[in-house]
C-alpha cells in the first residue's frame, strides 16, 4: 500500500515536472492576484501592509483553482484512473497520493513564494513569516477541499467553471482563520497560536472528509 | 409499510390525496399567523413596526436549513439504500431551500435599512445563511450539469454530506469572525427574550411555514417523478425503434476461423 | 480462477444495451466477443472490470479467495492509460507498483514486446502500434488471471498480432482466461464466441 502510495506520488510529481504542470501557471497567477489589487486601491503602503495577509491569502484560495479540475479529469480521460481501481490498494489511498503530490506542486510552492510576494504589498518581518506560516498549514486544506470538486466533476466536460462555484464556499472556514491567524500576528486581540491551531485542525478533517468523498465520487463516476 | 409508501407509484396516489389537505392547513395557518402578526402582536419599543418582517424572516431562515437537513437524510438514502424516491426528494428540495434561503437574505436586509441604516451588515446569521445559499447554488448547478438522472443523484448526494459537515465548520467560523471585526454591538435577533405576545405568532408563522414548505415539496417531487417518466418513456419509444443487441448467442467455436 | 456471468443486463443513460447474459469461463478458456459496432461489445468489458455498473444479474469470480474481480485482472482497452510524458519503461514501472504481483521487469517484458529500443523515449512520441505494444506490455509486467482486451489488435501489424496471439496462448496453458473484444480472428485456439447480435425485429412497428 506504501509502495502504491509512493509510485503514484513519484509518477504525478514527475508528470507535473516534465509537462510543467500547473504549479507554475498558479505561482503566476498567485502573483497577479497581489499585483493587481494595489491598482484596484491605489498605491498607499500603509493601507497594503494592512491588508497584506488578507491579499495573500484570497490570491492564495483563487490559484489553489488553477489546475484543479484537471487533477481527476486528465486520468479519467486517459485510462489512467481505471487502471488505479484495478489496483490492490483502495481508492483513498489512491485519491490521497494525487492530492498530495498536487499540494507538493501547487500548494507548497505558494507558501514558499508568499515571502517574495508579501514583499509588493509592504508586509515586514514577522508579518511575512506569519503569513507564510500559515498558508504552509492552510493550503493542505484548500487543496482537499478542492479535491472533492475535482472529484465530482472529473467526467463532466469543462468542469472548471463549476468547480469553483462547487468548492469555493467551503473554503470559507479555512480563509476565516488563515487571515485571522496572520492577523493575529501583527498584533491584536487574540493570540496568534489559537487561529493556527484551528486552522490545522482544518487542514486534518478536510484531509480525512476530502479523501473520503473524493473517493466515493470517483468510484461511482458511472 | 415504509417501503410501500416510499414506491414512487404508490408515492403519487398518496401525495394527490395530501397535498391538497397539506396546502389547506398551510392556507389556513398562515391565515392566522399573519393576522396575529399583524393585529396582536405588538410593536417593538426600539424597532417600531419593522419588527414584523421577523415572521417572514425567521421562518424562512428555518425552512432554508429544514430543508438542507431533508437534504442530507435524502442523500444518505441515496448512497446507502440507493433509493429512487431518495434522488427525487434530494432533487425536488434544492430549489426550494434556495428559494427559502434567499426570502431570508432578502427580508433581512430588507429589516437591515431601517435598524441598522444599510440594506446588509456582515453579520453573523445572515453571513451564513448566505454562504447555504452559495451552497444551495453549487448544488443546483451540479444537478443541472450531470444530465443521466441516477449519476447525477449521486454525485449532488456526495456533495450535500460535504456540504453538511461543513456547514457547523462554517456557522463556527462565521461566528468567530464576526466577533473578531464587529463587537457585540449589534442587536441580537430573535433570541431567547422574546416576549410569549411575539413568541406566538412566530410559532404559528413557523409552523404554517413548514407545512408550505412540505406541500410545495411534495409537489415538485410528483413533477419529478413524472419528468423521469416522460424520459423513460423517450428512451422506450428509441428502444422500441431501435431494439438494440438483445439476444446472445454463446457457443463454443471450433478451431477459430 | 473462473468467471461466472449470470443473467447480466446493462443499461447507459437509462437505454437497453443487451440483457439476459450468462456464460461461464473456466481457467485456459478464451472468449471472444463479437458484434456489430455499439453491439455492447465495450459495454461488457466495463462491467467485466467492474467499472460500469449492471442493471441486473451478478459477476463472479471463483478460486481467487479474497480478492475481488478488478483485483484479477488486467484491462488493455481504448484508453490505454499510458502517460504520454514519461518513457514506456517508466509507465510499465508504475504500472507494475500499482497492480503488485510483479513478473517480468519492464525491461523484459518491452523486450518480449519487441520494443526493447523505445524503452527510454516518452510515449507520446511512439507511433499507434508501438503505444499499443507498451500497453500490450503491462500484462507481462504483473501477474494476474484475467486479461480483458477490447480490440487488442487495432493499430497491430502481422507481426505483433501473431506476437500478441502467442502471448495470450502462453497465458492460457499456465490456466489463465482470455475476454477479448474482437472484429477480426486474434488466432484464439478453440475460443469460445460470444456473438451480440441484432434483436430480431420484434413485432412489425408501425
Amino acid at each position: 500500500m506504501i509502495r502504491v502510495f509512493a509510485a503514484l506520488v513519484a509518477r504525478d510529481l514527475r508528470l507535473a515536472g516534465r509537462v510543467g504542470g500547473s504549479g507554475a501557471l498558479s505561482l503566476v497567477f498567485f502573483l497577479m492576484i497581489v499585483a493587481l489589487v494595489p491598482f484596484a486601491l491605489g498605491p498607499d503602503l500603509n493601507l497594503l501592509s494592512r491588508i497584506g495577509p488578507a491579499i495573500l491569502w484570497l490570491a492564495a484560495v483563487l490559484a489553489t483553482l488553477i489546475g484543479l479540475d484537471r487533477l481527476f479529469q486528465a486520468d479519467d480521460e486517459d485510462g489512467s484512473l481505471e487502471l488505479m481501481t484495478a489496483s490492490p490498494a483502495p481508492l483513498e489511498i489512491v485519491v490521497l497520493a494525487k492530492v498530495c503530490a498536487h499540494w507538493l506542486t501547487t500548494g507548497l510552492p505558494l507558501a514558499l513564494a508568499s515571502p517574495l510576494f508579501g514583499l509588493l504589498v509592504a508586509l515586514d518581518g514577522p508579518a511575512t513569516a506569519a503569513t507564510a506560516l500559515t498558508l504552509l498549514v492552510g493550503t493542505p486544506a484548500l487543496t482537499f477541499v478542492g479535491a472533492v470538486g475535482a472529484a465530482l466533476t472529473a467526467s463532466i466536460r469543462r468542469g472548471g467553471l463549476i468547480l469553483a462555484v462547487l468548492v469555493l464556499p467551503l473554503m470559507i472556514p479555512t480563509l476565516i482563520f488563515g487571515v485571522s491567524a496572520a492577523q493575529a500576528a501583527l498584533g491584536g486581540t487574540i493570540p496568534f497560536a489559537t487561529p493556527l491551531t484551528i486552522l490545522s485542525g482544518l487542514s486534518l478533517i478536510a484531509a480525512v472528509v476530502g479523501t473520503l468523498a473524493a473517493a466515493a465520487a470517483l468510484r461511482w463516476g458511472e | 409499510m415504509w417501503t410501500r409508501l416510499a414506491n414512487p407509484g404508490h408515492f403519487l396516489r398518496w401525495s394527490v390525496a395530501l397535498t391538497p389537505w397539506l396546502a389547506g392547513a398551510a392556507a389556513l395557518t398562515g391565515a392566522l399567523g399573519l393576522y396575529l402578526a399583524w393585529f396582536v402582536a405588538p410593536p417593538d419599543y426600539q424597532q417600531g413596526e419593522t419588527v414584523r418582517i421577523m415572521f417572514i424572516h425567521v421562518p424562512a431562515a428555518w425552512l432554508g436549513v429544514f430543508f438542507y437537513g431533508s437534504m442530507v437524510l435524502s442523500a444518505i438514502g441515496t448512497l446507502v439504500w440507493r433509493h429512487p424516491l431518495a434522488d427525487v426528494a434530494q432533487r425536488a428540495a434544492a430549489p426550494i431551500g434556495a428559494a427559502f434561503t434567499l426570502i431570508c437574505l432578502v427580508t433581512g436586509a430588507l429589516w437591515g435599512k431601517p435598524m441598522w441604516g444599510t440594506y446588509w451588515v456582515w453579520d453573523a446569521r445572515l453571513t451564513s445563511m448566505l454562504v447555504l445559499f452559495l451552497i444551495y447554488c453549487g448544488i443546483i448547478a451540479l444537478w443541472r450539469t450531470v444530465e443521466e438522472p441516477n449519476r447525477a443523484a449521486r454525485t449532488v448526494a456526495i456533495l450535500t454530506l460535504v456540504g453538511a459537515v461543513n456547514l457547523p465548520i462554517i456557522k463556527f467560523s462565521v461566528n468567530w469572525w464576526s466577533t473578531l471585526h464587529q463587537p457585540a454591538s449589534i442587536l441580537r435577533m430573535g433570541g431567547p427574550t422574546i416576549d410569549p405576545t411575539m413568541l406566538y405568532p412566530l410559532i404559528v408563522m413557523i409552523v404554517a411555514g413548514t407545512l408550505t414548505g412540505i406541500a410545495l415539496h411534495l409537489y415538485a417531487m410528483r413533477t419529478e417523478i413524472l419528468r423521469r417518466r416522460v424520459r423513460t418513456l423517450t428512451i422506450r419509444e428509441a428502444e422500441r425503434l431501435d431494439p438494440g443487441a438483445s439476444v446472445m448467442v454463446a457457443y463454443p467455436a471450433g478451431p477459430s476461423a | 480462477m473462473r468467471l461466472i456471468v449470470d443473467n447480466l443486463a446493462v443499461r447507459r443513460s437509462g437505454r437497453r444495451v443487451f440483457a439476459g447474459l450468462s456464460f461461464a469461463l473456466g481457467a485456459g478458456e478464451a472468449l471472444a466477443v463479437t458484434g456489430r459496432n455499439g453491439a455492447g461489445k465495450s459495454s461488457l468489458l466495463a462491467v467485466l472490470a467492474g467499472r460500469l455498473r449492471p442493471a441486473a444479474g451478478r459477476v463472479a469470480a471463483e478460486g481467487v479467495g479474497e480478492a475481488s474481480i478488478p483485483e484479477c485482472l488486467h484491462v488493455v482497452g481504448h484508453r490505454d492509460g499510458l502517460k504520454g510524458a514519461l518513457t514506456a519503461e517508466e509507465n510499465l514501472a508504475f504500472a507494475q507498483a500499482l497492480l503488485g504481483a510483479p513478473r517480468l521487469a519492464p525491461k523484459a517484458a518491452l523486450e518480449r514486446l519487441g520494443l526493447a529500443h523505445a524503452r527510454a523515449l516518452p510515449v507520446a512520441y511512439l507511433s499507434a502500434g508501438q503505444r499499443r505494444r507498451v500497453a500490450l506490455a503491462r500484462l507481462l509486467v504483473s501477474a494476474r488471471p484475467l486479461w480483458l482486451l477490447d480490440e487488442p489488435t487495432a493499430a497491430l501489424d502481422a507481426a505483433s498480432q501473431d506476437l500478441l496471439a502467442g502471448l495470450m496462448d502462453e497465458h492460457r496453458a499456465g490456466g489463465g482466461l482470455v475476454v477479448a473484444a474482437t472484429h477480426q480472428s486474434l488466432g484464439l485456439a478453440d475460443a469460445r464466441e460470444l456473438r451480440i447480435g441484432a434483436a430480431p425485429q420484434p413485432e412489425a412497428a408501425p
